[in-house]
C-alpha cells in the first residue's frame, strides 16, 4: 500500500514537472499545446483553432503551425528524456519529494539547430497529435524525429527531423 | 485558387494577407513579384519560445519563412493552382533579439512545371548573418 502512494506520488510530481514546462513558454500557450505522458513517452495534442487556417479553400492548416507544432513536441520531448535522464543519474528518481528541487526542467530549453519538415498530406481541420523519438541524445547535441497523426497514428499527415543543442550537466 | 485564370500579384497579396494564421502572427507582405518576396512579422510576448531570454519561438520564424517562399512561389510565373509545401528546411543560425521586427526574404531560384525550388533568410536588423535560412522545395502552381 505504501508502496502504491510513493508511485503515485511520483508519478503526480512528474505530472506537475511536464505541465509547468508547457505552461512556462509562452508560445505553447498561445496555441494551446496540451501534454500527456505514458512513462518517458510525450503525446502532445493541438487543438483544432479557425485562426491556425493556411488554406480556407481546401480548408487546411498553415504549413507553419504544423512546423511549430512538430519542433514544439521534438522540444518537450528532447527536455523530458533529459530531465528523467538526470534525475536518474542521481539516483533519485525513486524519492518523490526530490523532482520538486529538480524542477530545473525550463533552466536550460534545446536550442533548435536545423529542423526539416516533410509536409505528406494537408492538415484537416480537426485536431492534432503529435509523437517524438530521441534518436540520439549526447553531451552537446540530440538528433529528435516527430510525427504528427490526427485519425490515425499510422497515418501520419507531416513529419520531421532535427538537430537540438543540449547542455547537460 | 483551382480555377484556370492567371492570378495577379494583387490577388496572390490579399490572399497571404488574408489568411487567418497570417492575421494571428501580425505578418505583413512588403514586397512580392518575379518570383520573390519579403515579408515582415512584429515581435510579440505571446510568441516567446524561452522565457528565461524572451527570444520566440523558432516555429514561428519557420511558419514566416514558410509564407514568404509561398508568396515567393506564386509570383514566379501565371499561377493556374495554388501551391503547397513539400519539404522545408530551416537552420537557425543565432537567437533572434528580443523586441526586434524579423524581416524575411524569400527568392526562387529554379522554376519547374512540377516542382519550384527557394531560398529564404529571416533578419533582425541587428547583424548581418541571418537569424535563420531556409530551403524548400514547393509544388508548382504553373
Amino acid at each position: 500500500m505504501q508502496k502504491d502512494d510513493k508511485i503515485n506520488n511520483q508519478d503526480l510530481l512528474r505530472k506537475e514537472t511536464l505541465v509547468s514546462l508547457v505552461k512556462g513558454i509562452p508560445f505553447c500557450q498561445t496555441l494551446d499545446i496540451q501534454v500527456d505522458y505514458l512513462g518517458n513517452e510525450i503525446t502532445t495534442h493541438l487543438p483544432f483553432n479557425q485562426e491556425f487556417i493556411g488554406n480556407p479553400v481546401i480548408p487546411a492548416l498553415h504549413g507553419g503551425v504544423i512546423g511549430s507544432f512538430l519542433e514544439i513536441t521534438a522540444i518537450i520531448q528532447l527536455s523530458w528524456t533529459s530531465f528523467l535522464n538526470s534525475n536518474e543519474n542521481k539516483g533519485i528518481s525513486e524519492g518523490g519529494h526530490n523532482l520538486i528541487e529538480d524542477k530545473n526542467i525550463m533552466s536550460d530549453l534545446p536550442k533548435t539547430i536545423d529542423i526539416t519538415i516533410d509536409y505528406l498530406h494537408s492538415g484537416l481541420p480537426l485536431e492534432s497529435f503529435a509523437r517524438a523519438t530521441v534518436d540520439r541524445i549526447g553531451r552537446r547535441y540530440a538528433s529528435v524525429s516527430v510525427i504528427t497523426w490526427q485519425t490515425d497514428p499510422n497515418k501520419p499527415f507531416a513529419k520531421a527531423s532535427g538537430h537540438f543543442l543540449v547542455s547537460r550537466s | 485558387m483551382t480555377e484556370d485564370i492567371p492570378l495577379a500579384p494583387e490577388t496572390v497579396k490579399s490572399f497571404f494577407m488574408n489568411l487567418p494564421f497570417s492575421k494571428f502572427l501580425g505578418l505583413n507582405l512588403d514586397r512580392l513579384g518575379g518570383g520573390r518576396a519579403k515579408m515582415s512579422m512584429p515581435y510579440q510576448k505571446k510568441l516567446i519560445g524561452d522565457p528565461k531570454t524572451g527570444v520566440i519561438h523558432g516555429g514561428v520564424v519557420t511558419t514566416l519563412l514558410d509564407s514568404c517562399c509561398g508568396a515567393a512561389v506564386m509570383t514566379a510565373g501565371s499561377p493556374k493552382f495554388s501551391t503547397a509545401t513539400i519539404d522545408l528546411r530551416i537552420d537557425y543560425m543565432r537567437p533572434a533579439k528580443p523586441e526586434h521586427l524579423i524581416v524575411a526574404e524569400a527568392k526562387c531560384y529554379r522554376i519547374t512545371t512540377t516542382v519550384v525550388f527557394v531560398r529564404a533568410t529571416a533578419q533582425d536588423g541587428t547583424k548581418e548573418i541571418p537569424i535563420a535560412t531556409a530551403t524548400g522545395a514547393f509544388t508548382s502552381p504553373f
